[in-house]
C-alpha cells in the first residue's frame, strides 16, 4: 500500500542523506521525497510517499524515528489529508492544436504560458492523481520535459505534526 | 577560559570521565596530539593500526560498560578505523570515535588525506557530526557520549577539521543538554507489565531468551531472580553469555546456530518465549518458517526497532531490560501464590531428556589436542573468572560453547559483524581498563594475523594479556562448510608458510610456547597464566579436522540440528 509519510527533521547538514541512506540501506522503496524548512528555520518537513505491508512500513517509521537528527513523525496516510504535487510540464505543440491544449489546460484549471510560437509551459499543482491525469491527457509526443515536485501533504484534521512536548 | 579547539577536546574529554584514549596521530590530528602532550590527564595509548584501536576501545566499552575511546586521523585513519566501528555498531557498543579532518576551506577540493568521513561512517554509526566552529566542540563532544550511552548504545563519529583545532575559544562544557530529537527512552506501561506476568504464570512450555541487552543494561541480578522465581529454563545468546550463570541448574546453554540441542528444541516446542534484550538474529532463530511454531512471544528492548522485525512480538514491551526485569520481579512478588511450578513439570522431564544428548560431547584424544580441551582447561586454569575475548571461527563458537561465563562483560566477542581481528585489540583494551585481571584473548592462526601488529602495543604499555591460539591450520569455519556443504573442496581455506609464531612472538619481546600434545596443555596455561607480568603467546598445534557441533544448517530450524556423529541419539 501506498503511504505517505510526514517527518520533522533538524536543519543540520547531512540529515537528508541519513534518511535517504536508511532507505537504501535496508532496501525501502521511494517513490517521491521531498524536504524544505518550515516556519521554525531549526526544522525542515520532509514527506516521503513510499510503498509496502503494514510490517515495513512500521519499519520504515521505527527505524526513521532512531534517526537522531528525526524530531517526529506522522504516517498521514491513515488520517484524512492533503495531498499537492506541483507539476512543470514543456509541451510542444502545432498552431492548429493550440486550441486543444488551451481547453485541457482549462480542464484541469492549470495556468498555462508560452514560451514561443510552438513551445507552452503547464502548470498545474493537486494530487498526484491528478496530475498523472493530465500527463496521460496529454499527448505523449508533445512533451518536451516534465518536472514534478513529489508529493507534500498535511492532515486534513485538526491533528498537527509538531515535536512532542 | 581560552583554549583552542584542541586543548578543547582533551578537556571535553577529561569532563567526560575519560582516562584513556586509544588512537594514531597524522597530520590533521596533530593539534589534538600537541594537546595530549600538555596534559597527563587522559592516557593516550598508540596502537599499531587504527583497526586495532577501534576494537581496544570497544573491549574497553564491553568490559567496563563505560564509552570506549578513538582519536584517528583524516582519511586513512578513518576509513581504517572503519571496521572496528562498524563491529561496535553491530553489536551496540558505546564508543565515541573523534577523527581529524583536512581544513575547512579543503574540503569538498580532494586535499591530501580527505575522505568524507561522516558520509563513509554513516551506516555503521548511531550518529555523526562535523564540527564547523570551534565554539561547538564541547557540547558537540557532550552530545556524542550523551547519545553513545543513552538507550540501544551505538559508535558516534565526531569529525574535527584542523583549523578549528587551532582556532581559540571560550571552554565551558556544558552541564546538560537538551536535544529535542534525542528523548530518552521509553518506560514500560503497567498494563504491559501486568499482560506479560499473565501470560507468563500460565505458560507450560516457557523459555527465557536473552542477549547483549542483559550485559548492556547489567540487569544480570534481576534476570536471575525472574528466572529463579518461577523456574524457567534460560538460554544465552552468543552476545549474551555470561547474563546468566553457566553452572546454574536453569540454564540450558546458548542457543542458535552452534548452540545446545536442548536451547534450540526448547525454543522450537515453547509455548512462550520471553525474549529479554536480544533481537531474533538469523544465527539465533535458523529459517523463520521453521521458528517456534506454538510460542507467543514477549519480546522486551529498548530499541522499539527489534520489535517485529523478524518475529512478531504478541507482548511488545518497549524500555530497558533491567526496570521491565524489577517490574515483572516486583508483579511477580504480588502473584506469588500463582507461581505454579507443576505447570511446568513435564516441560522440564522433556528438557532433561534432550539435555542426556549431551549435545556439546566430544571424543576426547590422548594424541591431539582438541580445542574444546583447551578452552575447558583455559576455564579450571583462570577459574572461571578471566574475561575472554575471540576472533571469529571455530575458536570463538568453542570458547562460547566450553568457557562458561559467570558474569556480564567477561566475554568479549565480535557477534554481530563477525570481525576476524577482534580478539587481540580487544583483550588489550579489556587490559587497559583491568591491569590485575585475567584476560585471555582466544584466537586462530588466521584471525590473529588480522591484527598481529598490536603485539607491539602490548609490549610499549605492558599489557601481559594471554594469547591461547587454537592453531589448526585452516580457516576452520571456512573449511568446516567447505566440508558439509561443498564436497570437501577446501578453496582457500588453507594457509601455507605460517608464521613461526612462538618466534614471532618473541620477536615482539614477548614470551611464546608451542605445545603440541594434549597431557601438555594444563601445565602449559598455568606456567603462562602464572606469568602475571608477561604476554604469552601460546600456540596450541590442534586436531586439524575438528568441526563445532551441533549445527543448525542454512535453511534448517531448530528441531533439525546436526549433531557429532557417534553422538547419543533419542530412544
Amino acid at each position: 500500500m501506498r503511504h505517505i509519510i510526514s517527518v520533522l527533521l533538524e536543519n543540520e547538514s547531512g540529515a537528508l542523506s541519513r534518511v535517504a541512506g536508511l532507505f537504501s540501506a535496508r532496501g525501502y522503496n521511494i517513490e517521491s521525497l521531498t524536504v524544505a524548512p518550515t516556519h521554525d528555520a531549526t526544522l525542515s518537513r520532509m514527506t516521503i510517499v513510499t510503498t509496502g505491508d503494514d510490517r515495513k512500513i512500521d519499519q520504515i517509521e521505527k527505524h526513521l524515528y532512531k534517526l537522531i537528527d528525526v524530531a517526529a513523525l506522522q504516517d498521514i496516510t491513515i488520517a484524512g489529508h492533503l495531498e499537492r504535487e506541483i507539476v512543470l510540464v514543456k509541451v510542444k505543440v502545432e498552431p492548429n492544436q493550440i486550441e486543444t491544449l488551451q481547453q485541457i489546460a482549462k480542464g484541469f484549471n492549470c495556468s498555462l504560458s508560452q514560451v514561443n510560437e510552438q513551445l507552452f509551459i503547464i502548470e498545474m499543482s493537486g494530487s498526484c492523481e491528478k496530475v498523472d491525469e493530465l500527463l496521460n491527457s496529454l499527448n505523449d509526443g508533445e512533451i518536451i520535459e516534465v518536472a514534478r515536485s513529489g508529493a507534500i501533504g498535511i492532515c486534513s484534521g485538526e491533528s498537527a505534526l509538531s515535536i512532542p512536548a | 577560559m581560552q583554549l583552542t579547539g584542541a586543548d578543547i577536546v582533551v578537556k571535553s574529554l577529561k569532563e567526560e570521565g575519560v582516562k584513556h584514549v586509544f588512537g594514531y596521530p597524522g597530520g590533521a590530528a596533530l593539534h589534538i596530539y600537541d594537546a595530549f602532550h600538555r596534559q597527563d590527564d587522559v592516557e593516550h595509548i598508540l596502537v599499531r593500526h587504527e583497526q586495532g584501536a577501534t576494537h581496544a576501545a570497544d573491549g574497553y566499552a564491553r568490559s567496563t560498560g563505560q564509552a570506549g575511546v578513538v582519536l584517528v586521523t583524516s582519511g586513512p585513519g578513518i576509513t581504517n578505523a572503519i571496521t572496528g566501528i562498524a563491529t561496535a555498531y553491530m553489536d551496540s557498543i558505546p564508543m565515541v570515535v573523534l577523527s581529524g579532518q583536512v581544513m575547512k576551506p579543503l574540503i569538498g577540493y580532494d586535499a591530501f588525506q580527505e575522505i568524507d568521513a561522516v558520509g563513509i561512517s554513516r551506516p555503521c554509526v548511531k550518529h555523526n557530526f562535523l564540527i564547523q566552529n570551534v565554539e561547538d566542540i564541547a557540547s558537540t563532544i557532550k552530545k556524542a557520549f550523551h547519545i553513545a550511552t543513552t538507550g540501544r548504545p551505538g559508535p558516534v563519529l565526531v569529525d574535527i577539521p584542523k583549523d578549528i583545532t587551532a582556532d581559540v575559544a571560550e571552554f565551558i562544557y556544558p552541564e546538560a543538554l537538551e536535544m529535542r530529537s534525542f528523548l530518552p527512552p521509553r518506560k514500560a506501561e503497567n498494563s504491559e507489565i501486568l499482560t506479560a506476568v499473565e501470560a507468563i504464570l500460565n505458560a507450560k512450555k516457557p523459555v527465557v531468551y536473552t542477549g547483549g541487552g542483559i550485559v548492556l543494561a547489567d540487569a544480570q541480578k534481576p534476570l536471575a531472580e525472574f528466572v529463579h522465581k518461577l523456574g524457567f529454563p534460560c538460554t544465552n545468546t552468543l552476545m549474551g553469555l555470561g547474563g546468566f550463570p553457566h553452572s546454574d541448574p536453569q540454564y540450558i546453554g546458548m542457543l542458535g546456530m552452534h548452540g545446545t540441542y536442548e536451547a534450540n528444541m526448547a525454543m522450537h516446542d515453547a509455548d512462550l518465549i520471553i525474549a529479554l534484550g536480544a533481537r531474533f538474529d538469523d544465527r539465533v532463530t535458523g529459517t523463520l518458517g521453521n521458528f517456534a511454531p506454538d510460542a507467543k512471544v514477549i519480546h522486551v528492548d529498548i530499541d522499539p526497532s527489534v520489535i517485529d522485525k523478524n518475529i512478531k512480538a504478541d507482548i511488545p514491551v518497549v524500555a530497558d531490560v533491567k526496570e521491565v526485569l524489577n517490574a515483572f520481579n516486583n508483579e511477580l512478588q504480588r502473584r506469588e501464590k500463582d507461581i505454579n511450578p507443576e505447570l511446568i513439570g513435564d516441560w522440564w522431564a522433556q528438557i532433561k531428556q534432550w539435555q542426556s544428548l549431551d549435545s556439546l560431547w566430544y571424543q576426547h584424544s590422548d594424541e591431539v589436542i582438541k580445542p574444546q580441551y583447551v578452552v575447558q582447561k583455559l576455564h579450571e586454569v583462570t577459574g572461571g573468572e578471566a574475561f575472554v575475548t575471540s576472533d571469529v571461527g571455530q575458536h570463538q563458537m568453542f570458547a562460547a560453547q566450553f568457557y562458561g561465563f559467570s558474569d556480564t562483560h567477561k566475554w568479549i566477542n565480535s557477534g554481530g559483524l563477525g570481525t576476524m581481528g577482534f580478539g587481540l585489540p580487544a583483550a588489550m583494551g579489556v587490559k587497559v581498563a583491568h591491569r590485575d585481571a585475567d584476560v585471555a584473548c582466544v584466537t586462530g592462526e588466521g584471525s590473529i594475523q588480522m591484527c598481529i601488529q598490536e603485539l607491539a602495543t602490548c609490549r610499549q604499555y605492558d599489557l601481559p594479556v594471554k594469547v591461547i591460539n587454537l592453531n589448526n591450520r585452516y580457516l576452520g569455519m571456512v573449511r568446516q562448510w567447505q566440508e558439509f556443504t561443498y564436497e570437501k573442496r577446501y578453496s582457500n581455506s588453507y594457509m601455507d608458510s605460517l608464521p613461526d609464531f612462538v618466534a614471532l612472538a618473541e620477536a615482539y619481546g614477548h614470551v611464546g610456547m608451542l605445545i603440541e600434545k594434549p597431557a601438555d596443555v594444563e601445565g602449559a596455561l598455568k606456567e603462562a597464566f602464572a606469568m602475571k607480568d608477561r604476554l604469552v603467546f601460546m600456540d596450541f598445534i590442534t586436531d586439524r579436522e575438528e568441526n563445532v557441533y551441533p549445527m543448525i544448517e542454512a535453511g534448517k530450524g531448530h528441531h533439525e540440528m546436526r549433531m557429532r556423529p557417534g553422538s547419543k541419539t533419542l530412544a
